[in-house]
C-alpha cells in the first residue's frame, strides 16, 4: 500500500513549483487572443490624452471626486464600527464564518444586490463597501487582539471582561489597527471609484463614459484627480480630523435610499427563491434538480472554470512582476532618489483599480482574458513589489557584498523569498475575488453570469452564482491559510 | 503590633499543599512540596534562580484566585498607557465598565486622589502621567507594585517585587506591602531582605523544600548552602 508522501508541499520550492505548474496549465487553456487590430493607434491616442488632460467641467469632476470620498468615508466608518464589534466576538466560530462569508463577496456584487433593494442610492453604495470591509476588518482586528501580549491582562485580578479589554488588549493593539484601517481606507476609495462603473455617481462613472467614448483627454483628467486623492491621503487624512470629514461626507451625501417596502419584501420572499420553488406549496424536487443541473452546466461550471483559469494565470504574472519590480523600492539596489522614482511607478500602478485597468486593457486589446490577466498582474504585482522592496531594506548585508544581478540572486532574493510567498498567498484570495467581478466587463468568469442574471431580473440565479463565487473565495482563503501555516510563513496582516 | 496579627491568625490556615508536584512548561521543577500557610504570616521564598520560587508562587496564586494582590517578576505593564492608568488597572474589578472607560478617557477625581497617595508613598508621583515605556526599570517596577497595591486585597504575592530597586527604596516599598496586607508571600533573592521583612523563610533547593523555619532560627550556613552547588 502506498503511504501518502509527508513531504508534499512543505517547502517554498515545492509550493512555488506547484503554483507555477498550475498556472502554466491554466495558461494553456486561457483565451489570450488580441482581437483589436488598432491597439497601437489606440494606445497612442491614450498617451496623447495623458499629456493633454481636459478638465472639461470642474464642477462635475469635483462633485464626483467628493462623492467618491463620501462613499469611502461613510463606508469605512460603518465597516470599522461593525468590524470592531464583530472582532470582540471573533473567538466564536459562527462569527468567524459569517465574517469570512461577507468578505468573500466582492463589493460590486454587494452593490448589485443593494441596488435592487434600495435603488441607485447612496445607501446602496455605502452598504456595498461597508459589508465586505467589515468582514475583513473584523478578521484583522480579531487576530491583532489575539496576538497582543497576554502578560498585562493576566496580572489583573479579573482578566476577563470588557474593562480588562479596554485597559490592556485594546491599547496594545490600537496602533496596528489604525495602520491597517488607514490602508483599507485607500482600498475603499478604489472600491468607491469602481462602484461608478455600475452606475453610482463616483469618478468611475465618468471614467467609464469618457473611456468608452474614446475621450481620452477627459479620462486623463479624471485619472489625475484619482491619483491626486490617493497620493495626498497621507497629508490630510488625520485621525483627529476623521470625525469632521465623516460629518462633512454625511452632509454632502446623506446616506438615504429608496425604501419601497413591497419591493424589498418581494425580493426576499419571491425573487431570490429558486424559480421552481416559487408559488408552489410542496417542494418539487425533480424540477429543482433539473433547474440546478441546467444552471450548473450552462453557467456555474463554465464560470468557475474560467474564474480559476484566469486567476491562476494572473497569480503567476503577479508573482513574476513583483519579483522583477521589488528592487525599484529597495535600498539594496537604488539610491533614495532613484528609488523614489521607482516607488512612484509602483504607487501609481497600485492606485489604479484592477477593474479600471482591465477596462482600459479591453479597449486596447479586445475581449479576451489577456487584458484581465495583465490588469490583475500589474496592480497586485505593484502592491507586492512595494511591500517586498520595503521589507528587503531591513536586510543587513556585509560591506563587501556583491552588487547588481549577483546581489539580487545570491543575497537578496533568498532572504525575501519566504516573505514574498506569504504576501502572494495573501493576494491569492484578492485576485480570485477580483477575477470573478471582471466578468462584468464581458470576460466569461462568474461575474459575467451574475451580471447577466441581474440584467434579466433572475435574482434566484444571481444569488446562487454569488454564493458559488463566495465559496470559491472561502476555499482559496482556507487553502492559502493552510499553506501559510504549513510553510511557517509570516501571518501578520499586510499593511502599507 | 505586626506580631499580634501573626499570633492571632496563626490557627487559620490560608492554604496547604500536601506532597505536591509542580511543573513548569511540562518539566517537573518541584516535588514533595508540603506546606501550610496561615493568614497573617509573612513568608519569604529563597533559593537560587531556577529553584522553583516562581513556579510555587504561580501555583499559590492559582489556589487563591481573585483574592490576592499579584506582583510578577516582569512588570507586564501596558507600555502605551500612563503610570496612572497602569496602577488604576489594579482596581478595574471594583468598578463598573462604564466608570472604567470614563476614567480611561479622562482620569476621575476619586481614583486620582487614591493613586496620587499611593504614588507618593512609592516615590513615583512625578512619573505618574508619563507613558510607562518612557520610565526606567525601577520606576516600572514601582508602577507594577502600585497596581498590585491598588488591587486592595488582604494577601500579597510578589515574585522578586523589588529586584530592580536600590536598597533604600526596596525597604520602604517592602514595609509598605506589609502595612497594607495581612499576609505576604514573597520570592526574594536578597536573603538579608528576607530576614528583615518576613517572619518565616522557606528555602528551596534541588526541587524540594530544604528548610522551612521562622526567620530568627535560620542560620547563615543554611542560607549559604542554598546558593552553593553540590
Amino acid at each position: 500500500m502506498m503511504t501518502r508522501p509527508v513531504n508534499f508541499l512543505n517547502t517554498p520550492r515545492q509550493l512555488s513549483f506547484a503554483l507555477a505548474l498550475a498556472a502554466i496549465a491554466c495558461l494553456l487553456f486561457a483565451d489570450l487572443d488580441i482581437s483589436a487590430n488598432q491597439a497601437g493607434r489606440e494606445l497612442l491616442r491614450m498617451g496623447q490624452g495623458l499629456i493633454a488632460p481636459n478638465f472639461w467641467s470642474l464642477s462635475t469632476i469635483a462633485h464626483s471626486a467628493f462623492t467618491t470620498l463620501a462613499f469611502a468615508l461613510q463606508g469605512m466608518a460603518l465597516a470599522a464600527t461593525a468590524g470592531f464589534a464583530l472582532a470582540l466576538l471573533y473567538r466564536f466560530a459562527a462569527v468567524r464564518g459569517f465574517c469570512a462569508f461577507i468578505r468573500a463577496i466582492h463589493e460590486l456584487f454587494w452593490a448589485l444586490i443593494f441596488i435592487q433593494l434600495f435603488g441607485l442610492s447612496p445607501l446602496a453604495g455605502l452598504l456595498a463597501i461597508a459589508l465586505p470591509y467589515a468582514g475583513t476588518l473584523a478578521k484583522i482586528y480579531g487576530e491583532l487582539f489575539e496576538e497582543t501580549d497576554a502578560a498585562p491582562r493576566n496580572n489583573l485580578l479579573r482578566s476577563a471582561g470588557f474593562s480588562a479589554f479596554v485597559y490592556t488588549t485594546l491599547p496594545l493593539a490600537l496602533r496596528p489597527m489604525l495602520q491597517y484601517t488607514s490602508y483599507r481606507f485607500e482600498c475603499a476609495i478604489r472600491s468607491s471609484i469602481v462602484l461608478g462603473f455600475i452606475g453610482l455617481p463616483t469618478l468611475g462613472y465618468h471614467l467609464e463614459t469618457a473611456l468608452g467614448n474614446g475621450q481620452y483627454n477627459d479620462a486623463a483628467a479624471l485619472l489625475y484627480v484619482l491619483l491626486a486623492i490617493v497620493v495626498s491621503l497621507r497629508w490630510w487624512l488625520k485621525k483627529a480630523l476623521f470625525p469632521f470629514f465623516l460629518l462633512a461626507a454625511c452632509i454632502y451625501l446623506p446616506p438615504t435610499g429608496q425604501f419601497n417596502w413591497a419591493n424589498i419584501l418581494r425580493f426576499f420572499s419571491e425573487d431570490i427563491i429558486p424559480a421552481p420553488l416559487r408559488h408552489s406549496v410542496s417542494i418539487d424536487f425533480a424540477a429543482l434538480v433539473n433547474w440546478l443541473c441546467l444552471l450548473w452546466q450552462q453557467q456555474i461550471a463554465p464560470g468557475v472554470v474560467s474564474t480559476l483559469i484566469l486567476s491562476q494565470s494572473a497569480l503567476l504574472l503577479t508573482a513574476a512582476l513583483s519579483l522583477c519590480w521589488f528592487p525599484l523600492n529597495s535600498k539594496q539596489f537604488f539610491s533614495p532618489l532613484k528609488r523614489s522614482v521607482g516607488d512612484g511607478f509602483l504607487i501609481i500602478a497600485r492606485t489604479l483599480p484592477e477593474y479600471l485597468l482591465a477596462f482600459i486593457g479591453l479597449l486596447l486589446l479586445g475581449p479576451s482574458m489577456l487584458p484581465a490577466i495583465l490588469a490583475l498582474g500589474l496592480h497586485n504585482g505593484a502592491i507586492i513589489a512595494h511591500l517586498l522592496g520595503r521589507f528587503s531594506g531591513n536586510i543587513a548585508l556585509r560591506d563587501d557584498a556583491c552588487t547588481g544581478k549577483n546581489r539580487y540572486f545570491y543575497e537578496v532574493l533568498p532572504r525575501v523569498y519566504r516573505q514574498f510567498l506569504a504576501l502572494l498567498l495573501y493576494r491569492w484570495e484578492v485576485i480570485m475575488r477580483e477575477t470573478a467581478i471582471l466578468g462584468i466587463l464581458g470576460i466569461g468568469t462568474l461575474g459575467f453570469y451574475i451580471d447577466s442574471a441581474f440584467e434579466e431580473f433572475r435574482f434566484d440565479r444571481a444569488m446562487l452564482l454569488i454564493g458559488c463565487a463566495a465559496f470559491l473565495n472561502m476555499g482559496v482563503d482556507g487553502l492559502a491559510h493552510w499553506l501559510r501555516k504549513r510553510l511557517h510563513l509570516n501571518t501578520t496582516p499586510e499593511t502599507l | 503590633m505586626l506580631n499580634n496579627i501573626t499570633t492571632e491568625a496563626a490557627n487559620e490556615p490560608l492554604l496547604s499543599l500536601n506532597n505536591t508536584r509542580l511543573s513548569y512548561q511540562g518539566v517537573a521543577v518541584l516535588q514533595d512540596i508540603t506546606l501550610t500557610i496561615a493568614a497573617g504570616e509573612r513568608v519569604a521564598l529563597v533559593g537560587r534562580s531556577g529553584s522553583g520560587k516562581s513556579t510555587l508562587l504561580k501555583h499559590l496564586r492559582s489556589l487563591l484566585a481573585q483574592q490576592v494582590a499579584w506582583c510578577p517578576q516582569q512588570p507586564g505593564l501596558v507600555p502605551m498607557l500612563s503610570g496612572y492608568h497602569n496602577i488604576y488597572m489594579g482596581g478595574l474589578a471594583r468598578r463598573s465598565a462604564f466608570y472604567n472607560v470614563c476614567n480611561l478617557i479622562k482620569p476621575l477625581a476619586t481614583p486620582r486622589a487614591e493613586i496620587a497617595k499611593l504614588a507618593n508613598q512609592l516615590d513615583i508621583d512625578d512619573q505618574l502621567l508619563k507613558r510607562v515605556d518612557n520610565l526606567s526599570g525601577g520606576q516600572q517596577q514601582r508602577i507594577a507594585i502600585g497596581r498590585a497595591l491598588y488591587q486592595q486585597q488582604k494577601i500579597f504575592l510578589g515574585d522578586e517585587p523589588v529586584s530592580a530597586l536600590d536598597s533604600f527604596h526596596a525597604y520602604s516599598v517592602l514595609s509598605l506591602l506589609i502595612h497594607y496586607h495581612d499576609t505576604v508571600i514573597l520570592a526574594l533573592h536578597d536573603t538579608e531582605q528576607a530576614r528583615k521583612v518576613c517572619n518565616r523563610i522557606i528555602g528551596l533547593k534541588g526541587g524540594r523544600i530544604a528548610f522551612d523555619l521562622p526567620s530568627e532560627l535560620v542560620s547563615c550556613e543554611q542560607l549559604n548552602t542554598l546558593y552553593c552547588s553540590e
